[in-house]
């Protein structure tokens, strides 16, 4: 089907029942009951469940199939997102011209760093990829302010042109991102007892993109051309050695992948039409890196899984305070519950990102395939069948070299 | 010239601070064949304990002076630092005026202990992993160190002043026959690039001159041979990471006084440090330091007036464009040995 075999065939489906049902799933909890605050299925959460999957596959195609690691991804988003609002400001407020104008403007931006970059690899390609991102976000804030308008972040005013479209709403306000004039902010909420499901427009069309995404990275892998990738992930000298070039080859996925970063950035700037530099710190390629490692760099669902998991407990973990915890451990003595009130509370609200490093480290130490890995441990330990390996090795690549 | 001298002794700080990081990460990738992402939150866990010694210095206890009443008629509080109570006013007040420098005497025990307890809980496991998951594990960790200190010191920097002897300026441009006023360079700044080279060459004249530091040079040099030779390698080369973690917190807790310590000052010091390792060449201890020093001046000559008008920008960008161009053209790095990490 599709051109798959049965087995992605019914890993595509998965993904598609799961992102379609996803305002469902992800509010299992009734509105007002305690638990509603694990609930995820507001539009503005989902949405960057979706983007940064797309953020991560395309990081998983460069990292998960050549292991080049760039640590300067963040700045092809921090591309696509200002092409997009340029495109929403002299354009129209359709979200088609933002989207491809982003995936093109990223992607040239990918071929001319990545002709650089990939001169060199190993650690050597990662700090140039690294430079070449601090570069841009440096320029962005500083220089380029006319094109990106700095330390503010580039903005939709009432003043700009859109030529193709309006300057203002008929009521004198900014007009909102559409496509085909289905606004993307507009919600539907079904009340269905005391759960409330919110399906929202914006929402769906990412959903619809990443599915898409997605199936061309199922696609990437099984391709002979993913094969070649995986090549170059396992031995480059012998690639060389039987007379093939391998720069064409990595140019080429390293173009994809910018273009799929930037296809996240776009579409981030059409749920919100805003782009800042900050997008483009070298913090944020990070946290895609953690997404891709997280999930298990090199399978298909690893990066969608990890930028899931993480983007969901960022939320949540945020949102969690002193009180909350000292409600969780009110069973216990009072001494108990305030030591373990004070060792907790560094792991949530802000301290998230402590939660996220340890949680990192961890992964990388023992479980270096992730959490696709973890997963295939645990079936394996159930299941305890004797042909382990034959069911491993066609999701999972070898590691890292 | 009288800009460019100023434009040198500009750079020279900043650059002390590069070289001093890179010549630690260089230590540490030279002997242990590791890159360490988190030498930046070593470096910021120096700038730390400058803060949390100045602070320690100044504790004090509240006594009421009955005699003077602040203007609600209530008894003021007086707050006497328990070291002034201890060894006399005089002596208290030096102490904690002086509690940067002291700071060094505290600073060197907890780095090496720091440092010991990383290699040994941490990178130990990490020799055989690749290179990417390396960056990857002691990235983790350095996001790790910095959510520590940012929930125990807060998110604003701390201002951590320098002695008030050192805290003037000294007109440098009489000093080689300029007009007074022109060249004028505060003392604390002068104090760390002279600290920064005492360290430095310490360090040098420690793997030059001392059987430690040669046996640590055989192994960075040939690792199996040395081992095979009966030397305990493994254990040189935990000491070397905790001297290159002490070297890093020495680099911050001077570096306190230059700029406020704030809990990410480690990061924005890392990807810079890392630029100038790989510009010195990997594994190459004195381009590390040289790298540090060039890219420190180039950076304060990118932020002249004059240059910003022609190129603007190019303050913001110069580093990356240098390392650009040195890892294209000359991708060993200005004084890498050939061969080693030219991949």
């Amino acid at each position: 089907m599709l051109g798959l075999d049965r087995k992605d065939f019914i890993l595509l489906l998965v993904v598609f029942a799961l992102v379609v049902l996803a305002p469902f799933l992800l509010n299992p909890f009734p509105t007002n009951s305690a638990m509603a605050q694990f609930n995820a299925g507001y539009p503005d959460l989902m949405q960057r469940f979706v983007i940064f999957g797309i953020f991560a596959i395309g990081f998983n195609l460069l990292f998960g199939l050549t292991g080049y690691l760039s640590f300067g991804h963040a700045a092809f988003l921090g591309v696509g997102s200002y092409s997009a609002v340029w495109m929403f400001k002299l354009l129209s407020m359709s979200v088609v011209p933002a989207i491809i104008a982003s995936v093109i403007a990223s992607g040239i931006f990918a071929l001319l760093i990545g002709y650089i970059s990939l001169r060199r690899t190993g650690i050597y390609f990662s700090i140039l990829t690294l430079a070449f991102a601090q570069m841009s976000f440096n320029l962005a804030y500083s220089v380029l302010t006319p094109i990106t308008n700095g330390e503010t972040g580039l903005q939709i005013t009432l003043a700009d042109p859109r030529i193709l479209g309006v300057t203002a709403t008929e009521s004198g306000s900014i007009p909102v991102t559409n496509l085909l004039g289905a606004e993307m902010r507009s919600t539907y909420i079904m009340d269905v007892g005391t759960w409330a499901f919110q399906f929202n427009v914006g929402y769906y069309v990412c959903a619809a993109i990443m599915l898409l995404a997605f199936y061309v990275s199922v696609r990437i892998f099984r391709s002979p051309f993913g094969l070649m990738l995986r090549a170059i992930k396992a031995n480059k000298t012998r690639l060389n050695y039987t007379g093939l070039n391998i720069r064409p080859y990595t140019l080429a996925v390293f173009v994809i992948s910018g273009m799929y970063a930037g296809l996240a950035g776009g579409l981030m700037a059409s749920m919100d039409p805003l782009a800042g530099a900050e997008r483009m710190q070298w913090t944020a390629s990070g946290e895609v890196v953690l997404m891709t490692i997280l999930g298990g760099a090199g399978t298909l669902i690893g990066p969608v899984l990890g930028a899931g998991v993480i983007k969901y407990f960022e939320n949540i973990f945020s949102k969690i305070n002193s009180s909350v915890l000292e409600s969780w451990f009110a069973f216990m003595p009072e001494n108990m519950q305030h030591a373990a009130v004070y060792v907790s509370e560094h792991f949530v609200g802000p301290g998230w990102h402590l939660t996220l490093g340890l949680l990192f480290m961890l992964v990388v130490t023992f479980l270096p395939g992730g959490l696709v890995e973890g997963g295939q441990r645990l079936s394996r330990l159930f299941r305890r069948k004797p042909q382990k390996d034959a069911a491993r090795d066609s999701t999972q690549s070898n590691p890292a070299e | 010239m009288d800009a460019i001298i100023l434009q040198i002794l500009n750079g020279l700080d900043k650059g002390s601070a590069y070289a001093l990081i890179a010549l630690g990460l260089t230590l540490i990738f030279g002997t242990l064949g590791v890159v360490n992402f988190a030498h930046g939150a070593l470096f910021m866990i120096g700038a730390f304990i400058a803060v949390s010694v100045q602070k320690l210095l100044s504790l004090s206890y509240v006594t009421l002076d009955e005699t003077r009443t602040d203007f609600l008629g209530n008894p003021v509080k007086v707050e006497t630092p328990y070291v002034v109570e201890w060894f006399g006013p005089e002596v208290g007040a030096t102490i904690i005026d002086w509690s940067v420098p002291i700071a060094i005497l505290f600073a060197i025990p907890i780095m090496a202990l720091v440092g010991y307890v990383m290699e040994r809980g941490l990178i130990k496991h990490f020799y055989k992993r690749p290179h990417a998951d390396q960056i990857l594990v002691t990235f983790g960790l350095a996001i790790v160190l910095q959510e520590i200190i940012k929930h125990y010191y807060g998110a604003n920097p701390i201002q951590t002043p320098a002695p008030d002897a050192l805290q003037g300026s000294f007109d440098f441009g009489v000093l080689i026959g300029f007009d007074p006023n022109v060249i004028i360079y505060p003392y604390w700044r002068m104090v760390y690039f002279a600290f920064a080279a005492l360290l430095i060459g310490s360090v040098f004249a420690f793997l030059q001159f001392t059987t430690f530091g040669m046996v640590v040079r055989a192994g960075m040099a040939d690792r199996e041979t040395v081992g095979l030779l009966g030397i305990n390698i493994d254990k040189r080369f935990t000491f070397t990471f905790a001297m290159a973690a002490v070297v890093a917190g020495l680099a911050g807790v001077m570096y306190a006084p230059i700029n406020s310590p704030n809990y990410h000052m480690g990061m924005d010091f890392l990807v810079l440090s890392f630029v100038v390792v790989v510009v010195g060449g990997m594994g190459s201890l004195p381009g590390a330091v040289a790298a540090g020093f060039l890219l420190g001046i180039l950076e304060s000559f990118a932020s002249m007036n004059e240059i910003k008008s022609i190129l603007p920008g190019i303050d913001q960008i110069i580093i990356y464009l240098v390392a650009i161009i040195i890892l294209l053209a000359r991708p060993r790095g200005l004084l890498g040995r050939k061969g080693v990490m030219e991949e």
